[in-house]
């Protein structure tokens, strides 16, 4: 029955009605729109707390309402939204749902109902999450970590409620949601392709999504583990992370436990949780910027081996998260050198990647914008993460602005630059028509310029110390008033910023009435997902007969066609 | 003006890679199996990160906790004929479950012999073993909790962990060994339908074998790590 539902003449399931097309859909292309659009509306929640926590920075008490404890109640919240339901989500089960068969050339995934499935259980993850802001005392403030011991006392900001449990529990149910995703996308990618469609003819992104699939389905069983026992900890106080704590002077029933070892399981989730996030970002980059700049990727086996390099040197780097834990220095030593050399085969991607660019007929469309944007971004990003890979120099900047600088240039401005630059370049393809250009530029220009004046200060009031996380730095001697204007200024950029974000929300809206019509392939793309018979592409995707392939996927500018691109599934003898 | 532009491994490779190369080398599908197969070793593969975290986070507190562990060998015996004999209870349980095992593998191989009666007869008595094996795990279990007054959270034995480590991964074993069960029986019931016949192939019997084998395998572990140290 699931076999073979990808090969011709047999057929697949059709939706009978309203809600089996629309809502409790097994098609991949709706899938992947309800991920994007419940991915989007809990990121634009993300967005809201960050924008809380900077006007309490740059303005101090000027909302009462938020206080120390909310403060971080928002922190922890924004976190993990936007790392897992944001990010995670939007790239994997979005991108990943939307793109793997219409590039592979397949009717749909392996499993069509469990990626039903894979939907709804991440739809109840997020409800379970959004919950916790409507119980007593709110959600957990423990820090995105949830750091054992602390996030599960009383007395943490949030922790008298269920605030913790109700976090946990929807880690645990999107961890379920994950698997049964992820499941499908690997095994669409190894069994389902194309005839033609070899593993090294596979778009770049394919070969990022999978690899990032791969990191999530061997990472999340630790955080898995890690929220269990920390559940256990919380309501049958087993001792797990728990060592002998005292509290008012009291001792608490725990002991013998090791906050350690949950920072270890958190861990080596986290880190490659980094490159979940970060691999499609490299995958929509390699798209984007061979199409938009036509010519065809440099290096492309070197650079999905370098894709495997990173992969397989993200499940050894983990503790560079822990050099301040207490972790004994030969091990920081080991860590800080995989550290280091994960920074090769990176290299080698961005290395690829400008010389892509190198003499190409570069288009400045929007997508060819983020595409540019991202490099600088990951560059600068990356430069910074040298710093702290080392154990030396981490030990002081760790836990100060600098660190929050860092990361959000690599985690989240940069892939979400790649984001939005995925958005525009396969809005077409969902919808059939083009997002407009004039107000593309001006999101653009506003969000690339704004997270450099947000993003670039923290590193500098980093190196004065500032420590990350605290709720006001007022009573601090060694916190000049500079760092206040400072914040000022970074919450003004941030409000713009996160302002501008409307911009792109009202251009999906209207382009999606008055767009210009995009035609089968506004881009002159060579990926099969622009290859189909139908524009936007229907149920099923190819019609009666599945595509076939007979070359790479980056074939721009091939001498003695006419065109400057040769699509997948045009054999030799038909080019003109 | 082909823009096929790999190299070949073909002639830098020894022979026996070449089957490896062949599959991972091809196109539409990479390994010649049904897909749900190709699923459950992915998923098996997980799978094994989740216990290997448990088991991992198990060892790691079991030698930095600050009180004594408990003599297992003590705590897990059972009471004969007025003597106490250690690993008494749990070889038996073991041995079923491997038991078990051998059943599952004689049903794969009588699958694709299309012995219709004869793979379902071995499938459910394989069933029968995960059921036996789960109500041993019962009467273990509440012979620690009601007689020995083991509680997740501590012990009159020894460290807190203990009871803690213990119950949630048997535990977790446990729900694996049940979900396989009835994963088992309704496969059984596809069996003796005959809608593997229809299909003409029997590779789901070898897919539902897969995960009981990987339960039984984690067990070998846990059955390691929990009552031999």
């Amino acid at each position: 029955m699931e076999q073979g539902a990808n090969y011709e003449g047999q057929p697949i399931h059709e939706p009978t009605g309203w809600w089996s097309r629309y809502v409790f859909s097994q098609d991949h292309k709706i899938i992947a729109l309800q991920y994007i659009s419940v991915a989007l509306a809990i990121g634009l929640t993300g967005m809201f707390l960050s924008l809380m926590m900077r006007m309490q920075l740059g303005f101090p008490g000027l909302f009462e309402s938020i206080d120390a404890g909310s403060y971080y109640q928002d922190v922890t919240m924004h976190g993990m939204i936007m790392v897992i339901y944001l990010l995670t989500a939007l790239f994997l089960g979005g991108f990943g749902n939307y793109l793997i068969p219409l590039m592979l050339g397949s009717r749909d995934m392996a499993f069509p109902f469990v990626n039903m499935l894979s939907f709804w259980v991440y739809f109840l993850s997020v409800i379970i999450l959004v919950s916790s802001f409507f119980v007593e005392s709110g959600p957990t403030g423990a820090g995105w970590t949830l750091y054992p011991p602390q996030s599960i006392l009383e007395g943490t900001p949030g922790g008298d409620g269920a605030g913790i449990i109700l976090m946990l529990a929807s880690l645990a149910v999107f961890i379920i949601a994950f698997t049964m995703g992820g499941l499908n996308y690997i095994t669409t990618v190894l069994q389902s392709r194309a005839k033609g469609m070899t593993l090294m003819r596979m778009p770049l992104i394919i070969w990022c999504i999978f690899l990032a699939t791969f990191l999530g389905l061997l990472a999340f069983p630790a955080l898995l583990v890690g929220a269990i026992m920390l559940i256990f900890d919380r309501v049958l106080e087993t001792s797990f992370f728990m060592p002998e704590i005292f509290k008012g002077g009291e001792v608490l029933d725990y002991g013998g436990g090791s906050p350690v070892l949950f920072q270890h399981l958190f861990w080596f989730f986290g880190h490659p949780e980094v490159y979940i996030i970060a691999l499609p970002a490299f995958g929509i980059i390699s798209e984007l910027i061979s199409c938009h700049a036509r010519k065809n990727i440099f290096g492309y086996n070197m650079m999905v081996w370098a894709l495997i390099a990173i992969a397989g040197i993200a499940f050894i780097v983990w503790a560079h998260h822990m050099y301040v834990a207490g972790m004994n220095p030969y091990l920081g030593f080991f860590f800080a050198t995989t550290t280091l050399i994960i920074a090769i085969p990176t290299a080698i991607k961005v290395y690829n990647w400008v010389i892509t660019l190198w003499d190409a007929n570069i288009k400045m469309t929007v997508p060819m914008l983020y595409c540019l944007a991202f490099l600088i971004t990951f560059l600068i990003g990356g430069l910074t993460g040298l710093f702290l890979g080392n154990v030396a120099v981490d030990v002081p900047l760790s836990d100060t602005y600098f660190v929050v600088g860092h990361f959000h240039m690599v985690m989240a401005v940069s892939p979400v630059l790649a984001l939005y630059g995925g958005l525009y370049h396969w809005y077409p393809s969902v919808t059939g028509r083009m997002l407009d250009d004039t107000l593309g530029q001006i999101h653009f220009w506003i969000t690339f310029v704004g997270t450099y004046l947000i993003y670039f200060p923290m590193h500098y009031i980093g190196f004065l110390g500032v420590p990350r996380r605290y709720y006001s730095n007022d009573q601090y001697d060694f916190i000049p008033q500079s760092v206040n204007d400072l914040n000022q200024f970074i919450t003004i950029c941030a409000l713009i910023v996160g302002a501008a974000q409307f911009i792109l929300l009202y251009n999906f809206v209207v382009s999606l009435y008055k767009g210009k019509e995009a035609g089968p392939n506004p881009w002159g793309a060579c990926t099969l997902e622009w290859q189909a018979l139908e524009s936007p592409p229907g149920h099923g995707n190819w019609g009666e007969k599945l595509p076939v392939v007979y070359r790479w996927p980056y074939d721009y500018g091939l001498p003695g066609a006419t065109a400057d691109f040769v699509p997948q599934n045009v054999p030799d003898e038909q080019i003109t | 003006m082909s823009s096929n532009q790999h190299v070949s491994f073909e002639d830098s490779v020894p022979d026996n890679l070449k089957g490896l190369v062949a599959d991972w080398s091809s196109d539409v599908q990479t390994f010649k199996v049904r897909w749900s197969k190709a699923m459950m070793w992915i998923f098996l593969v997980s799978d094994t990160f989740i216990f290997g975290s448990f088991l991992s986070a198990y060892m790691a507190v079991r030698l930095t906790t600050t009180v004594p562990w408990p003599n297992t060998s003590e705590v897990f015996a059972l009471h004969v004929g007025g003597t106490d004999v250690p690993l008494l209870l749990i070889a038996i349980m073991t041995f079923i479950l491997i038991s078990s095992s051998g059943t599952m593998a004689m049903a794969v191989t009588s699958g694709y012999k299309k012995e219709r009666v004869k793979t379902g007869v071995l499938i459910l008595l394989t069933a029968l073993g995960g059921v036996a094996f789960v109500g041993m795990q019962v009467f273990e279990w509440s012979k620690l909790i009601f007689e020995e007054g083991i509680r997740p959270w501590g012990n009159e034995f020894g460290a807190h962990q203990f009871g803690g480590f213990f119950f949630m991964i048997t535990g977790f074993h446990g729900l694996h060994v049940s979900i396989g069960v009835v994963y088992l029986c309704i496969v059984a019931k596809r069996v003796f339908e005959g809608r593997y016949d229809r299909l003409n192939d029997y590779q789901m019997v070898e897919v539902a074998g897969l995960y009981w084998h990987f339960v039984d395998l984690v067990w070998i572990f846990i059955f390691a790590f929990f009552y031999l140290w």
